[in-house]
């Protein structure tokens, strides 16, 4: 098992020196991530490096996430801003993705005009853009009514949907609908029977070599459970996919990029485009940290890019910060 | 069935600080006592119950009222959260920070409810029977 993890990371991970270097000119400006053997490292901020370099990948698109347009309170009283950051630093990247997704609370309370603010900043970008719900997009008094008629068109159940591009089949989960209280187990998010029915039918007859995108908002691995960050029924989804050779997930919710290895699967959250939270565990509760100085807010923020090699497998990952 | 939820517009929130002494005051007449177990009891209809939102957890984490009383939540975290409760008996909007949520319960029984945004959040009210009158 070991080896065939090895083996699938290496596509993943480019450790090479010219590799590496080839991610570090791509990346631009921020802290990059790679995988190497399986355990995630930072290999350190970088500045100003030439685009010139830029590696061709046949398909590269962008992860942003929880831009909670409306929130008003420290440590970031205008994400509007930071989400401008974020997109032009999308604007300016040498190789331009084919296309953005968004992995929830786009909106911090579920008002048509944080949506309205939240588009009017991400169009800029000139991109199509695929959004899943977070937990906050779904807050209004209607259960969600109001995002999945704003976002929900051209969806499956409450939202879902998958799409292919470039060989690539992406699939959006929702896991801001159901959950599991916690009153006797685990508070934890979850999918939800209907929705795993029309996974397994959306997978069944794939070829296994076609890499898989798996996005959801709440993290599809028990990260805390103290904090409710997981996703009780994720292990059903991942069932399905069991076959498949490379399968990467991309989550939100827990602002923080935090990575995990599991045979075929590779799990990513993402650094939110407002605020950061605390790593698990060490806060009394996962709020924001408001603590954090307005001098360093743009260390804790980011996107991630996501560059797909045909033939290579899994894709590489490189998160990037808003420091300027 | 009784529901209110009240919005506090955040330019408000200097106000409010100004306000607090006399909110303060408000408050410790108000107030359940505490047992210690960190349960509450409301004892009479007439006095306004409170559940207070902060870091993620509801305080008291179980409230006993008897049956017409109001019980008020307050959100003063950070972070929004929404009251729903097992049964769909009760369910508030989203409550921003400030913002607060009232139902009154008018027959006895016990409420646990959630935070339907954080479901790992759990309370729950205890619906005594109202006392007949003497």
């Amino acid at each position: 098992m070991a080896d065939r993890d090895e083996k699938e990371l290496s596509g993943a991970a480019n450790i090479n020196r010219r590799g590496l270097l080839k991610c570090m000119t791509w990346a631009g400006t921020g802290v990059v991530w790679t995988l190497s053997g399986g355990v995630p490292r930072t290999l350190g901020l970088i500045g100003g490096a030439a685009a010139a370099e830029a590696p061709q990948g046949e398909l590269t698109f962008v992860q942003i996430s929880d831009s909670h347009i409306g929130f008003h309170l420290p440590p970031n009283p205008d994400p509007r801003a930071t989400l401008t950051e974020a997109i032009d630093k999308i604007k300016g990247m040498p190789t331009q993705p084919a296309f953005l997704i968004h992995t929830g609370d786009i909106s911090h309370l579920s008002k048509e005009e944080e949506w309205d603010v939240a588009d009017q900043v991400i169009k800029s970008a000139n991109k199509q853009v695929f959004y899943i719900p977070g937990e906050h997009d779904v807050a209004d008094a209607e259960n969600g009514k109001a995002y999945l008629a704003r976002y929900g068109k051209n969806t499956n159940g409450k939202g879902w949907y998958s799409f292919d591009m470039a060989g690539v089949h992406f699939i959006g989960l929702i896991n801001v609908f159901e959950f599991q209280p916690g009153f006797k187990s685990a508070g934890l998010a979850k999918i939800g029977d209907e929705q795993l029915e029309w996974l397994e039918k959306d997978v069944a007859g794939r070829s296994a070599s076609a890499p898989i995108v798996l996005m959801a908002h709440l993290p599809l691995w028990t990260i805390y459970e103290q904090w409710g960050w997981g996703t009780a029924d994720a292990g059903r989804a991942l069932g399905y996919l069991k076959r498949f050779g490379s399968v990467t997930v991309l989550n939100g919710h827990i602002h923080q990029v935090i990575q995990k290895v599991e045979g075929n699967v590779t799990f990513h959250t993402a650094a939110s485009t407002a605020f950061p939270q605390p790593a698990p565990g060490t806060a009394p509760a996962p709020g924001p940290m408001k603590e954090v100085p307005a001098g360093e807010l743009h260390k804790y923020l980011g996107i991630r890019t996501v560059n797909y090699v045909r033939g290579k497998g899994a894709p590489a990952l490189i998160d990037s910060t808003l420091v300027a | 069935m009784l529901t209110t939820i009240s919005s506090a517009p955040h330019r408000r929130r200097i106000g409010m600080v100004f306000g607090a002494v006399g909110l303060t005051a408000l408050l410790v007449a108000a107030l359940p006592e505490l047992t210690a177990a960190g349960e509450a009891v409301v004892a009479a209809a007439a006095t306004p119950a409170s559940v207070k939102i902060d870091n993620f957890t509801f305080a008291p984490a179980t409230l006993t009222v008897t049956a017409g009383t109001t019980v008020t939540w307050k959100n003063e975290d950070d972070s929004p959260h929404r009251i729903g409760d097992k049964n769909g008996t009760f369910k508030s909007a989203a409550l921003d920070t400030d913002d607060t949520f009232s139902h009154t319960f008018a027959g006895p029984g016990e409420y646990p409810y959630i935070c339907t945004i954080h479901p790992y959040m759990v309370g729950k009210i205890i619906v005594k029977p109202a006392k007949p009158a003497s």
